[in-house]
């Protein structure tokens, strides 16, 4: 059996910190726009974080957030169902269904945890995150 | 500016603070709170879901910043030690005064510790607060790791049950104590008692009555207690839970009047015996009383603020002690005076010992009004009962119908219509809520739902009781108002899942977005996408390959996703028939993925720890050893459970293990409202468990009995008998018929015992659809059940077959990697994921 010397739970989340499109340092290349689902999301991994991007092709619209939920601390957010609740972007968590809006992390639900997004934007079928190191 | 000071943030104080920020006048008044715990105000009554909790944070009543918000003072962590009410200052523990105009006491109580000889060893723990809970579960847990599990609980009240209950939960050996001879004995009879105790007993608790402890023994901790009958008990840790005592210790020395056992004593203004002091919640003693309800504390913050606001709110004179107990699995409920009899009352008492149901109602001597009563086993009237008990509404004239009445008949039966409640009837006990402002805030065009209204008027956010209720008022009144209420399915779709089926239907509808775009508004969301699916499978037959992106996210992945994301796999085998070859190939793929492996309660054998990655791989070892799909992940048929029959066994009457396969095979893949589940046993022993599962089929002499809409889960009902003596075809055709009648009526998530018991006209109404034909459907409903059983495919085939399809199972798009974050740690020989 192998079990990965993690870091400790605060340290983990504290790798997930929203950035706004005004902060991003660095655009990482993540993938073309085929390799994405549509109207669902996918994970990827930049470095030690693990991002959940998830392309709402009804809107034309990308999102990225962090992959752990802040409920129980799993990675798993990429694999939950997206939508909208009277018109804001949301994604419900595939464990607890808790769910939180794509535009700024909130929790859905009023309950105190929330998550970190980030800026996605595609050029030329390129995805990109953008990053504030 | 006035100044209040409020002495204690626990509930019954943070119900005062909330009444303040609302109050006209709320602007000529400063608050400032007192807490002496470490936390805001948080909901005690939700206390025991403490242990499933991931923060504490969540019993929060408001969060800190709440109280910045509304401009309200909280000074947490700060014990008032001092009132010096004739400079009207208080002084904390640390040696602060503080001025005030008027002063609120909410200290609440404490546990009462009885004086018994040894009560202060390592191991007597109280049941109060966040701090307590986190003790009993730490002390648990290093006793568990010793190998040592027995733990009792003092005391068999209310509080006591849920504490016991709470200590099972952990894991702990549990036994209740109790000194008089039944449970529960302020709010039960001996009889209601005795029943409750044998289902408690049957959820694994010891019960041991009339005891009186005498000393805890043990070197330093909790070996044993001894009782004064000379016997003793071998335990690891104790809980007490033997009543409350107020906490009126600043009050008494700072020299306000308390009562002779205890408690500040009030008037019904609230005020205490000194002016501008008031005290309210459980410190109170009010009509000589202490109540340790929330209900009585949040009308005495109403009261006392009204009071200081310069209001004339007064108490009422009688306080109402009803309660439910709440504990998953037991209903019991008491209101009014559930002993009452003898010159001014008669009882009615029902007892149903083979179905554990006892009820007790206890009648004025003219028949004309209620006064009290029990219920044990079954409590889905107690809104209705508690309703005519308070607003002493007038009785029918056999009254005894009130407890032999249809079983799930809910409050229409019992009172008529609920709009024919007075419109000062309290439905919400705990917000004091009552009827007319339900109605009001609907009829004034404030609400427009359900939703609405509890959010308006708070009703039911607290103990939930009166939800039900609250619910039937919305639905009625809207109805009243000639709006029509529909059972819409979210914010995406305004029609009921039938009518969407019906449309989809008609209209040849292919796809989720085309169904949006056509009856639909906005991008859909985690309801309505699943249900959609649902419809999409039920009525095309198609897999959940076809529309990933709706599938409920077990469905995308073909596997139900586990407590660290890793996924379960369980293969089908058709009534628990599996032969030695197929069970090494699932031997030899569990220990190549190094999977846990278990015989789940369905008859079959799970494969749990699968990383997302690896799901193909397994699922192609599988299918190519000749195993499908069990869709253990799906709404959809999960096992037709069999007994062995009479191949085998000696009092077999037909071959339920054929049957049963014969049957699973059939509808194997079939998508439904919410899963379905089957058995068949071979004689009316029932070995299968037939009559717990949506569909049972039972051999008697002359062929099988049909029964229907049972389930198991946490609201157990007997499948019902639907016909009988059917001959092999004949079942099947029923069973055609009553499953797609199902499928295309049923709402979302709706089990078939809860569908039926919404269908107008029950079991006979069902059995004239399925048996007599009486919608003339019963061929469609058949040549429907055929085409869906032609089109079946395993999914999970059909996935490893297409690259297209299999590219869900990356973990990440941008590398090839797989999640390195998944933790296991060992379990006896096998592993699991790491607790949360
Ligand atoms: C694995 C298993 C427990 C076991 O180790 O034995 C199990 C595991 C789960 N059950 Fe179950 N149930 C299992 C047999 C049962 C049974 C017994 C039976 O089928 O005879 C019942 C009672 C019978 C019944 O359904 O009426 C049962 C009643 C439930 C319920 C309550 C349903 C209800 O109507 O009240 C749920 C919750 C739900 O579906 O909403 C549930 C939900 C679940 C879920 C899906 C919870 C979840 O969402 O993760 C578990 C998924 C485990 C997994 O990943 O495979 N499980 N569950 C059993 C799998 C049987 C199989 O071979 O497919
Ligand atoms: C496990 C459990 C389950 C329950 N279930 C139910 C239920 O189902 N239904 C129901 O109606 N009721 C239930 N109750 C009872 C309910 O919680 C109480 O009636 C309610 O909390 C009383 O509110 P209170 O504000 O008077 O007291 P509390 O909530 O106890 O608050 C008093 C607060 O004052 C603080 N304090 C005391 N002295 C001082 C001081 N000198 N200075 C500063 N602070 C001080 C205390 O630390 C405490 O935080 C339950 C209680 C428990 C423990
Ligand atoms: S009873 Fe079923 S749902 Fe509950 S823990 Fe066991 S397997 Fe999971
Ligand atoms: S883990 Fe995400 S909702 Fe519980």
């Amino acid at each position: 059996m192998v079990t990965p010397n993690l870091a400790p739970m605060e340290e983990i989340v504290s790798l997930y910190q929203t950035v706004q499109f005004s902060e991003v340092i660095s655009w990482i290349k993540v993938g073309t726009v085929t390799d994405f689902p549509e109207n669902a999301g996918a994970c990827i991994k930049h470095n030690s974080r693990q991002i959940a991007v998830y392309h709402f092709t009804r809107t034309q619209k990308w999102y990225a957030c962090q992959n752990l939920c802040p409920h129980k601390m799993e990675m798993v957010l990429s694999r939950g169902l997206i939508g909208d609740m009277s018109g804001v972007p949301k994604l419900a968590c595939p464990m607890h269904k808790k769910t939180f809006s794509l535009e700024d992390g909130s929790n859905l639900n009023g309950e105190d945890y929330s998550i970190a997004t980030y800026p996605v934007k595609i050029e030329d079928g390129i995805v990109y995150i953008g990053f504030a190191e | 500016m006035n100044r209040i000071i409020l002495i204690g943030n626990g509930m019954v104080g943070y119900k005062f603070c909330e009444k303040l920020i609302a109050h006209p006048k709320r602007n000529q008044y400063d608050l400032l709170v007192f807490g002496e715990e470490i936390r805001p105000a948080y909901d005690r009554v939700h206390l025991s879901e403490y242990f499933s909790l991931q923060s504490p944070d969540e019993l929060l009543l408001a969060s800190r910043n709440w109280y910045q918000e509304n401009g309200i003072t909280l000074r947490t962590s700060e014990l008032i030690s001092w009132i010096d009410f004739e400079n009207k200052k208080v002084l904390t523990h640390k040696g602060e005064s503080f001025d005030y105009d008027y002063l609120v006491l909410a200290t609440g109580s404490s546990p009462f510790i009885p004086p018994i000889k040894g009560v202060e060893k390592a191991g007597i723990f109280i049941y109060r607060t966040i701090e307590d809970l986190e003790s009993i579960q730490n002390y648990a847990d290093k006793l568990k790791a010793k190998g040592r599990f027995q733990a009792a609980v003092l005391g068999g009240g209310l509080l006591g049950l849920e504490a016991a209950n709470a200590s099972k939960e952990l894991g702990m050996t549990t036994h209740v104590i109790e000194f008089a001879p039944r449970l529960m004995p302020r709010q039960l009879d001996q009889n209601g008692s005795d029943l409750l105790q044998s289902k408690i007993e049957n959820m694994g608790i010891k019960i041991h009555l009339g005891k009186n402890s005498k000393e805890i023994v043990g070197e330093g901790k909790v070996e044993r207690i001894d009782f004064t009958d000379g016997t003793s008990l071998p335990v690891d840790m104790i809980i007490i839970s033997a009543g409350i005592r107020p906490r009126d210790e600043v009050a008494k020395n700072s020299g306000i009047a308390v009562g002779e056992r205890g408690g500040v004593l009030v008037n019904n203004k609230m005020e205490t015996s000194i002016p501008g002091i008031y005290a309210i919640g459980e410190v109170a003693l009010y009509n000589q009383n202490i109540y340790g309800l929330v209900a009585p504390g949040y009308e005495m913050a109403g009261v006392a603020l009204d009071q200081i606001l310069g209001g004339t709110k007064l108490m009422s004179p009688s306080i109402d002690m009803s309660t439910q107990l709440k504990l998953v699995g037991t209903e019991v409920a008491s209101f009014g005076d559930p002993f009452i009899e003898g010159e001014s009352a008669i009882p009615i008492r029902y007892e149903n010992k083979q179905r554990g149901i006892y009820k007790r109602i206890n009648i004025s001597k003219d028949g004309s009004k209620l006064l009290g009563g029990i219920l044990v086993g079954d409590s889905a009237d107690y809104n209705a009962l508690f309703q005519l008990y308070i607003n002493e509404m007038k009785l029918p004239e056999n009254a005894e119908d009130l407890i032999l009445g249809q079983r799930g008949s809910g409050s229409k039966s019992l009172l008529g219509s609920v709009l024919d409640l007075p419109d000062s009837a309290q439905i919400c006990s705990c917000e004091s809520v009552n009827k007319g402002s339900i109605c009001e805030a609907l009829k004034s065009g404030a609400c427009t739902d359900l939703k609405g209204v509890i959010q308006q008027t708070k009703a039911s956010t607290c103990c939930g009781g009166c939800k039900p209720m609250v619910v039937d008022l919305v639905k009625e009144t809207m109805k009243s108002l000639g709006k029509e209420v529909k059972e819409t399915i979210c914010e995406h779709f305004e029609y009921s899942r039938q009518e969407l089926f019906d449309l989809v239907k008609l209209n040849n509808t292919s796809g989720y977005n085309e169904a949006l775009d056509q009856f639909g508004k906005g991008h859909g969301c985690e309801i309505c996408k699943p249900v959609m699916a649902s419809i999409f499978a039920s009525i095309f037959m198609e897999t959940a390959n076809k529309q990933i992106a709706i599938q409920d996210s077990n469905d995308r992945f073909l596997a139900n996703i586990q407590r660290n994301g890793t996924y379960s796999v369980v293969p089908r085998v058709p009534g628990g028939e599996i032969t030695p070859e197929k069970l090494v190939v699932l031997g030899q793929v569990a220990r190549k993925y190094d999977l846990y492996t278990k015989i789940t309660g369905g008859q079959r054998i799970d494969l749990f720890g699968a990383k997302l990655n690896e799901l193909p791989l397994i699922w192609k070892e599988l299918i190519d050893a000749g195993f499908e799909s069990g869709h253990a992940y799906g709404k959809s048929l999960r096992t037709v459970k069999s007994c062995v029959g009479s191949t085998w066994c000696r009092f077999g009457m037909h071959d339920s293990v054929s049957f049963a396969i014969r049957i699973e095979e059939r509808y194997k893949g079939l998508r439904s409202p919410h899963k379905l589940k089957g058995g068949v046993s071979g004689c009316i022993r029932e070995c299968a468990e037939a009559r717990s599962k949506d569909f049972g089929v039972i051999a008697v002499e002359g062929g099988w009995n049909l029964y229907v809409c049972g389930n198991g889960g946490a609201n157990p009902k007997h499948a019902i008998l639907l016909a009988s003596q059917l001959d092999d075809d004949t079942c099947i055709k029923y069973l055609d018929r009553f499953l797609i009648y199902y499928i295309r009526t049923a709402g979302p998530l709706i089990r078939t015992s809860t569908w039926l018991e919404k269908l107008e006209g029950g079991i006979e109404y069902l059995r004239k659809v399925v048996v007599e034909d009486c919608l003339g459907m019963a061929e469609e409903f058949e040549n429907d059940m055929d085409g869906l059983v032609e089109k079946y495919t395993c999914e999970w085939k059909e996935a490893i077959e297409n690259p297209e399809t299999l590219k869900r199972f990356k973990p990440f798009v941008n590398s090839e990697e797989s999640d390195d974050q998944l933790v296991f740690v060992p379990l006896r020989e096998q592993k699991m994921p790491r607790p949360w």
